[in-house]
């Protein structure tokens, strides 16, 4: 089946940008001919040996890729079913997948002669993975984040402005993660001759959506040989959390025409996913729209205006999801759940205590829904998360959670 | 012939140059801006740019996304900027009236609804800020069918190559984009527009209107000088912000058009 293309679930997106009828490229005419030149120099790099030897150079290098498949044990044991085992991204250089994609990117930028780079960032993982490899590279980087967020992630914030990053922080709209994307697509659009835009998630016009994806797509390609050689087969089950989706589209990708494999995806379903919209669920509490360049699932009101998502993770803290995980919903193929604040935090301190590992609150949604299901699965059953980041920023925000009083120094 | 194309024809017999005016509906709230909207034409409004307001307006300075935060919060809706043309049109006929906004609000209603609607209630044309010609299927083709004009921006990056793909569906006249950047940004200059005007009327009939960074009467007048007419908004929109009675916003808008007609 894995060859049979007529079959494929890994062919997309077709050449108007589209997943089914999700994607596409919904920008203004400012930035539509730089939208066309990245998706040609992207198609050749696709091609071009030099650009993957220099990101698998990096990878291995810089980012300290492979990362390990681990068997949690303590954790299996714990809840008693199904095996658990963790693709740990988090031991990546700046601690999570962000970085996969962000070293693509800058190569691509810096192939077009692009000399200045902007991003947006929710819980700053991605703002701090353009700043490093900008530091890297020598270029200017700006960051644009919620004030919000600014708030509740300082560490990255003070992360960022010491590798060199300017970090703005934006008030307009209601100041969240997609006010951030507004701001960073205007100053692209006032900047567009020696501007890259450096998209951190599976979200905004195409080619964005199928490059971060083939980027990130390294996590599923070396899970897929790492479980092959631990325990010689393909796993049963994979999960991943979801914000715009990209560390989940990158460990599922490689797996998507193996149809034995049971897909599934984490939503924050932050207060619970429920008329109040207290959550960030697109899929599970959106329909369709068109927002930041693609058509996809969104939280809107009945007027088709944007609502602000909520959820404890400032890094799931979007109304929208990646064109590509709304079209593997509605054909089916992948499944999507929610998980709320309090659940996350329970396997939050679980993972601390059975593994410890601090996982980041984005993961610790995939590990909740994990912690419901393994219990009632057989004990050969093999279950795949991504531990697609570390939690040092989130400890802070746990606290206060927990009732905990942390003397920052502030 | 829509309103567009007899008001084109109109001011080509009178030797004069189009003011087009943008206000946000809904801002500050229904009424003011309705009576605002209805004093348009005497202050010497050619065309009426309608905006409609939008939570994530990607494309706009802060003035226009004020502007339609408090629209929103005033309670304003796709359907009561329909009424409010409607409104419009029981006493006025003549002056055409151009949507402009972003395409979700009018995705969410689904556009063949959307489409009859705002025929039915006398809008002439639509500007949609996030449908590139690479869109076209979504809503300029059914929009022309229906008898819409699709006015489409033209900017500083539409190079020669692309020119033409941006010009094929467009109608009414085309809206070049003086500046790279957001509504409300750095000021235009006559001096980089007008061959940037004359590319682009080398390939179409069509009228070419130049907006973004049109903020005074002088600049008005500059603008429309080498262009077939000028569009201002966000210094519009800024004393609606200010809170100005009417009859100031009224008589600004005048000092403008009397500004693009000296032209």
């Amino acid at each position: 089946m894995a060859n049979d293309l007529f079959n494929s679930f890994m062919t997309g997106p077709d050449e108007t940008g589209r997943f089914g009828k999700f994607g596409g490229r919904f920008v203004s005419e400012t930035l539509m001919p730089l939208i066309l030149s990245l998706e040609d120099e992207y198609e050749k790099a696709k091609t071009d040996d030099s650009f993957w030897a220099e990101m698998n150079d990096l990878w291995t290098n810089y980012v300290g890729r492979p990362s390990p498949m681990y068997f949690a044990e303590r954790l299996t044991a714990h809840l008693g079913g199904a095996q658990i085992y963790m693709k740990r991204d988090e031991l990546n250089h700046t601690g999570a997948h962000k970085i996969n994609n962000v070293l693509g990117q800058i190569i691509l930028a810096r192939r077009m002669g692009k000399t200045r780079i902007i991003a947006e960032t929710g819980a700053g993982q991605h703002g701090v993975a353009t700043a490093t490899v900008c530091a890297k590279f020598g270029l200017k980087c700006v960051v644009y984040m919620g004030a919000h967020d600014v708030e509740r992630q300082a560490p990255n914030v003070f992360r960022m402005r010491l590798l060199g990053a300017e970090v703005i922080p934006v008030t307009s709209g209601r100041g969240t993660l997609k006010d951030a994307m507004n701001d960073a697509l205007r100053d692209w659009v006032t900047n567009v001759r020696d501007t890259f835009y450096c998209i951190g998630t599976v979200a905004g016009p195409h080619p964005y959506p199928a490059m971060v994806r083939d980027f990130q797509a390294i996590i599923g390609k070396e899970a897929k040989a790492q479980l092959e050689e631990q325990i010689g087969r393909l796993p049963d089950t994979l999960i991943a959390a979801i914000g715009g989706g990209s560390n989940a589209m990158g460990l599922f990708f490689p797996f998507l025409d193996d149809k034995e494999v049971e897909i599934i995806g984490v939503e924050a379903g932050g207060k619970g996913v429920n008329a109040k919209m207290e959550h960030c669920a697109s899929l599970t509490g959106g329909r369709p729209g068109v927002l930041h360049g693609n058509r996809t699932y969104l939280l809107q009101d009945d007027d088709g205006q944007i609502l602000e998502g909520f959820s404890i993770s400032a890094g799931l803290d979007y109304p929208g999801i990646g064109p590509e995980h709304a079209w593997l919903h509605e054909i089916g193929r992948a499944k999507y759940v929610a998980i709320t604040d309090a659940e996350a935090l329970e396997a939050f301190q679980l993972c601390c205590e059975q593994e410890g590992i601090i996982p980041a609150l984005e993961p610790s949604h995939a590990l909740a829904h994990v912690m419901k299901i393994a219990p009632d699965l057989p004990k050969d059953h093999v279950i795949c998360m991504n531990m697609c980041g570390r939690g040092d920023k989130d400890i802070f925000t746990v606290a206060k959670a927990l009732g905990f009083e942390m003397n920052t120094g502030a | 012939m829509t309103r567009i194309d007899d008001t084109f024809a109109r001011l080509k017999v009178e030797g004069k140059k189009a003011f087009v005016s943008y206000v946000m509906a809904g801002d500050p709230n229904y009424e003011k801006s309705l009576e605002i909207v209805k004093g348009l034409p005497a202050a010497g409004v050619d065309i009426i740019e309608l905006g409609l307001p939008f939570t994530d307006p990607m494309a706009d300075g802060s003035t226009i996304q004020l502007a339609g935060q408090r629209a929103l919060e005033a309670g304003q809706t796709l359907e009561k900027t329909l009424e409010m043309v409607r409104s419009f049109r029981e006493t006025d006929d003549t002056t055409p009236i151009v949507m402009m906004g972003y395409y979700n609000p009018i995705y969410s209603r689904g556009v063949d609804k959307f489409l009859q609607d705002a025929k039915d209630v006398g809008i002439d044309g639509l500007i949609i800020v996030d449908l590139p010609p690479e869109e076209d299927e979504e809503l300029c083709i059914p929009a022309q069918k229906a008898g819409l004009n699709f006015i489409r921006l033209a900017t500083p990056t539409t190079d020669e190559k692309r020119l033409p793909t941006v010009l094929r569906n467009t109608s009414g006249f085309v809206y070049y984009v003086s500046i790279t950047g957001i509504t409300g940004a750095a000021e235009a200059q006559a001096a980089d527009v007008a061959p940037e005007v004359a590319r682009i009327k080398s390939d179409t009939d069509l009228p070419v209107i130049v907006g973004f960074g049109v903020k005074t009467p002088e600049t008005a007048e500059a603008i429309a000088g080498v262009a077939d007419g000028t569009v201002v908004g966000s210094a519009i929109v800024q004393k609606i912000a200010d809170d100005a009675p009417v009859a100031d916003v009224l008589s600004f808008v005048k000092s403008l058009a009397e500004g693009a007609h000296r032209a």
